[in-house]
């Protein structure tokens, strides 16, 4: 990003309008309040409550699917569930993002031998981080967070890179 | 339009003509239907498995009567992943994982009643240590169960500020269970034959210092959303489960002694350690939302004296019972319950001498006050299915197993 510091009592900022609003993206991360299982009550109550307090990084729960930027998928999907997961997805308006929480997101979890559950999220909306833990910890959500950020910064360098050269 | 479809719109597809527009069910507070003679066309509403006030993925279809619920189908699966079924290829020792799962905001209750029935199997004797300690984590869990109820039930009310207050409390519960058993949610504590682990050394005195200042917060608790006007209309006589009905529909816990009935577990098939103990069950009168929120305020209180008296006299001596390495009960079929934070939750067990339960029955008295819904819901303005659903505290990890 380029930051000029012009003389005086003024200082301007040179940026595309993609930097910016990438800039803000990455402060304002909403995410649907939408728990499956055991992992929404650390991922989506804990993290919102006065301890861990996720506020703090613009991250803040919506209800609808048409206000968010991330999608946390909080618990085990089955079979009669993907389908709503998938349509929440197809709601959400890019660009968005996915972290699977949890084992059971990932990969299944301890419920993987049961055939009436899908093997990890990916199978059905794109990842994009996936936390390890059953249930993790909300400090593993918070550095969830933390890397999608990276993520999101990552992406709009190589797209302006990909414009320029 | 032929006539079929004329039908449907006078009433209704899930309604099945079971509502008569004349004669409003008792509790209904207002609602002028048909002021007019004019017949509306039914709406059917679906709520969930995404909506924020379902407390996970419960969906119900409401079907309206312009704002006047008619009929209410609920319909549950979302969360099936097999617990029954998986338990009978894990060893005996194991399953509590699996358990702690089921019901996942209060998995001690479950793990006990598995350890209970299991035991009822084993030749072995449960040390009085274990039993005391059976109790305080489940005390413990139990306010961390209704402090989340707490919270999520004023949010279906509209407000947020006792949401963050319960969730400061129950952050300080959590501590107190993750230094008991190494988790924060899924213990895995209590198995057959005792307890995983002892007291580690000044957790009676951190125990000590959170219920010096419970007794307080637990008054500003119930001044923040009980005090409240508003809060008060939206649940005073609203959701009523007469004696009647909750006893037909077989619900347990406070939804159950909300309606007056005096029943509890703890009291009625004494184990663990409360039979030693002092304690009252509070009962309600009316069965409303009002009541059965009364009700679990108490019980926190309840709670948190049993703590006291189990911190107080917690005997010496080994947290676990001589079990082999690997459990082989005798062959046999045992069912045993615990009063859980939403009712009775009882295991029924089969087992064959294998190191494996040959078949696992889990009780989860969430699906009966989900079933009672249907019958309650109807007869309501729509605001008010939210109130309902969180008054009932369903649980969908324990209804859909």
């Amino acid at each position: 990003m380029a930051i000029e510091r012009l003389t005086g009592e003024h200082s301007m900022l040179f940026v595309r309008s993609e930097q910016l609003f990438d800039l803000a993206r990455r402060h304002s991360l909403w995410y649907l309040s939408f728990g499956i299982a055991c992992c929404a009550i650390e991922g989506l109550m804990s993290t919102s409550g006065p301890r861990f307090d996720f506020d703090r990084m613009g991250v803040f729960p919506r209800s609808s699917p048409r206000q968010v930027d991330v999608m946390i998928v909080a618990g085990t999907v089955n079979k009669k569930m993907a389908e709503t997961v998938k349509r929440l997805y197809d709601q959400m308006p890019e660009p968005k993002w996915v972290i699977a929480m949890g084992s059971c997101a990932s990969t299944g979890g301890p419920f993987r031998e049961y055939p009436n559950v899908v093997l990890g999220v990916d199978k059905i909306v794109p990842v994009d981080v996936y936390v390890p833990g059953c249930p993790p910890r909300p400090e593993s959500v918070q550095y969830a967070f933390i890397q999608l950020q990276k993520k999101i910064a990552k992406r709009t360098e190589e797209r302006l890179a990909a414009r320029n050269g | 339009m032929n006539g079929g479809s004329e039908e449907t719109l006078a009433t209704g597809v899930l309604g099945e003509g079971r509502h008569d527009p004349g004669t409003p069910p008792a509790g209904l507070r207002r609602a002028p239907a048909g002021v007019d003679g004019l017949t509306t066309e039914h709406l059917i509403i679906n709520m969930g498995p995404q909506h924020p006030s379902t407390h996970g993925v419960l969906r119900v279809l409401v079907e309206v009567d312009g704002e006047e619920v008619v009929a209410a189908e609920v319909s549950v699966g979302y969360l099936h992943r097999g617990i029954e079924k998986l338990a009978e290829y894990r060893r005996y020792d194991a399953v509590g994982t699996l358990l702690d799962r089921g019901d996942y905001i209060s998995g001690m209750m479950a793990e006990l009643a598995f350890a209970l029935a299991t035991e009822q199997l084993m030749d072995v004797e449960v040390p009085r240590k274990a039993h005391w300690l059976r109790s305080l984590a489940s005390e413990i869990n139990r306010i961390t169960s209704h402090l989340i109820w707490y919270g999520t039930f004023g949010l279906d009310a509209g407000g947020m500020g006792q949401f963050l207050y319960g969730m400061r409390d129950r952050e300080a519960l959590l501590d107190i269970l993750e230094a008991l058993s190494g988790s924060r949610m899924m213990f895995n504590y209590i198995r057959p034959g005792g307890v995983l682990a002892d007291m580690p050394t000044g957790l009676d005195a951190k125990i000590r210092a959170f219920l010096g200042t419970f007794d307080q917060y637990l008054d500003e608790h119930d001044q923040l959303l009980g005090g409240n006007e508003i809060f008060q209309a939206r649940v005073k006589g609203v959701g009523v489960i007469d004696r009647s009905t909750a006893l037909a529909f077989g619900l347990t816990g406070s939804n159950l002694r909300g309606a007056g009935v005096d029943f509890d577990v703890r009291k009625a098939r004494p184990y663990a350690a409360y039979p030693e103990l002092d304690f009252e069950v509070p009962l309600g009168t009316n069965g409303d939302a009002w009541d059965r929120y009364n009700v679990r305020m108490a019980e926190m209180r309840q709670s948190a004296r049993m703590i006291g008296q189990l911190i107080d006299g917690m005997p010496e001596g080994p947290h676990m019972a001589k079990v082999p390495r690997i459990i082989r009960p005798r062959a046999g079929e045992v069912y045993a319950s615990v009063e859980s934070t939403r009712g009775e939750t009882g295991i029924h067990l089969v087992s064959d001498g294998t190191e494996h339960p040959y078949r696992m029955h889990y009780r989860g008295p969430s699906l009966f006050a989900a079933q009672a819904l249907e019958e309650i819901l109807p007869g309501h303005l729509i605001a008010d299915v939210v109130v309902i659903i969180g008054s009932t505290d369903v649980m969908l990890g324990e209804i859909d197993r």
